[in-house]
């Protein structure tokens, strides 16, 4: 007889691994399943950039739960197991090796597969991108032989590589094809002070850069040249341009979705019994005016298992947490509250001279979300002031002598 | 060495840790799950909040500036609160009684 399960959960990653949890702390008493492609119990995906990376973590200390934590509540794990396929009709999912999982509720946690190159030389030896644990660790094994390394693509994951690859000291260039870093999640001042702090760490920062291809000698890469012709000699490259939601089976299986899969506010997709959570869900987010977007972050795939768990034992609350994340680079420790995209004033809150400061994001007067360097205060306090969309002078938000929580107080209605 | 720890339930439990590691990371590799620790010790989530009692909080360093303000956002902070994930387990908290707070 197939295998049967009240709740099987794709995904053992930051989103399965709270829903599994949540389902056994929330005394749901039916049997459940984690279907897992990697090979190791969950762990903690951020440090794959930061401390792991740095090798100031080993592998033990970045699981989320004891190996043992699992199979104590009665969760059982499936690991290195790929689901290829979803039937929604029999409620049933199958595995690449052919095995057929039956259903009661399906949360499909998948996260995404990292983007790769597309241009010439993409698939040389020495080609790294860091999504998963085998990443990270065949990046780590190459790193000795290394002098020099280029980051292609300015966003989080490849600031925080190259800060780590210049704390091994490595010869660090990042290729952002954009004007600015982090052009998509922050804004230009933000950009403007990581870029300045790269450099100053010895980083060459490129914008603009457009990437023609990656020269290979004898299989690996040696090189890679820029569409105007200049070549960056280098033995390692690192790919951090982002993610393509892993919902092909379920697409496949007649979901609704195009960027992920689609989701309403209890983490339902458009399929019976089908949740999704986490990087690969679209999502109608309260802090994006409702507008369909998929967020990565560990908050998100967290409270959005959550709320798929507390439909499933019928309490249903909808998603309505205020997004947060942080950032590691060197000393800095960057947090964000809220959502900055489609802000259309940023407001520069103490002085970035001072590696410390905020940067206040409003949209029609409203703030929508605030980035935080080195500034745990505004983080904090801010929060408030994006939970309730606060409608707050200027020149008072500018003004960083007057604490977050006072303009909270004096402002709340 | 051992270390006490009292869940959300009041059950008390007494475990063997390791120095070197911080309270968070003994808490979550002995299964503590009332201690969500999102970020993983990265002094952002404040999930990870703690009370140690009076006197065993004496030979505790003292609470940092960012440990502080980020214990503001919690509801339940006292004068015991710490955050676990700055708390770094030495000889010196040998016996240590903790208990993990209410969530926000
Ligand atoms: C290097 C790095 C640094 C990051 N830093 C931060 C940070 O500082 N702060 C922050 O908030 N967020 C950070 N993030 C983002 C955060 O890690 C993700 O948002 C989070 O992991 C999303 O959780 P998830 O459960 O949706 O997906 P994941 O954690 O990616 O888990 C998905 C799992 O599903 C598996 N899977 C995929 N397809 C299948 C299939 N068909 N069958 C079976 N299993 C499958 C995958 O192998 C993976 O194990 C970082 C991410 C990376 C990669
Ligand atoms: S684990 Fe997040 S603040 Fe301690």
């Amino acid at each position: 007889m197939d295998q049967h399960y009240d709740v099987v959960i794709v995904g053992g990653g930051h989103g399965g691994a709270q829903a599994a949890a949540s389902l056994r702390q929330n005394n749901f008493t039916g049997t459940v399943a984690v279907i897992s492609e990697e090979p190791d119990p969950p762990y903690e995906r951020p440090p794959l950039s930061k401390e792991y990376l740095a090798r100031e973590k080993p592998f033990e200390r970045i699981l989320i739960k004891p190996v043992t934590y699992w199979a104590d509540r009665g969760i059982e794990m499936i690991l290195g197991a790929r689901v290829t396929t979803v039937d929604p009709t029999a409620h049933r999912v199958t595995t690449a090796a052919g095995a057929a999982i039956g259903y009661g509720t399906l949360i499909w946690a998948t996260g995404g597969r990292p983007r790769r190159l597309s241009c010439p030389g993409y698939d040389l030896a020495g080609i790294h991108t860091v999504r998963n644990r085998a990443d990270a660790d065949g990046l780590m094994a190459e790193l000795d032989g290394v002098t020099c390394a280029v980051v292609i693509g300015g966003g989080y994951i490849g600031l925080e590589a190259a800060a780590a690859l210049v704390k091994a000291g490595k010869q660090v260039t990042v290729l952002e094809a954009l004007p600015r870093v982090l052009a998509r999640v922050a804004g230009e001042p933000l950009s403007r002070f990581y870029e300045a702090e790269h450099r100053a760490h010895g980083v060459d920062m490129r914008l603009g850069a457009v990437v023609a291809g990656i020269k290979g000698r004898d299989g690996r890469v040696c090189g890679v040249e820029l569409a105007d012709g200049q070549v960056i000699d280098c033995g390692m490259v690192i790919v951090g341009i982002g993610i393509i939601p892993a919902v092909e089976p379920l697409l496949a299986a007649g979901a609704v979705g195009s960027n992920g899969v689609d989701v309403d506010e209890y983490s339902r997709t458009s399929l019976p019994d089908i949740y999704a959570v986490g990087d690969c869900a679209a999502h109608g987010n309260p802090f994006a005016d409702g507008a369909p977007i998929r967020l990565e972050s560990v908050q998100n795939a967290n409270d959005q298992a959550l709320v798929a768990v507390r439909s499933i034992i019928g309490a249903p609350a909808p998603y309505h947490a205020v997004p947060w994340f942080w950032s590691n680079q060197y000393d800095l420790k960057l947090q964000t509250v809220g959502l900055s995209a489609g802000h259309d004033t940023a407001l520069l809150r103490g002085d970035p001279a001072k590696r410390a400061f905020s940067i206040v994001y409003l949209k029609r007067g409203r703030v929508v979300a605030i980035d935080c360097v080195n500034k745990v205060a505004d983080y904090v306090q801010g929060r408030a002031l994006v939970a309730a969309g606060m409608a707050i002078p200027e020149e008072l938000l500018v003004d960083d002598t007057r604490p977050l929580k006072l303009l909270v107080a004096e402002f709340a209605d | 060495m051992t270390l006490t720890v009292i869940d959300r339930n009041g059950t008390e439990r007494t475990v063997t840790a390791e120095p070197g590691m911080s309270v968070m990371e003994i808490l979550r590799e002995q299964g503590f799950d009332d201690l969500q620790a999102l970020c993983g010790g990265c002094c952002s989530c404040a999930t990870c909040h703690v009370y140690v009692d009076g006197s065993a909080a004496v030979g505790l360093p003292p609470v940092g500036p960012d440990e502080n303000d980020l214990l503001d956002s919690s509801a339940y902070r006292t004068d015991a609160s710490r955050l676990s994930c700055q708390l770094r387990y030495t000889p010196a908290l040998e016996g240590l009684t903790i208990t993990i707070a209410p969530e926000d």
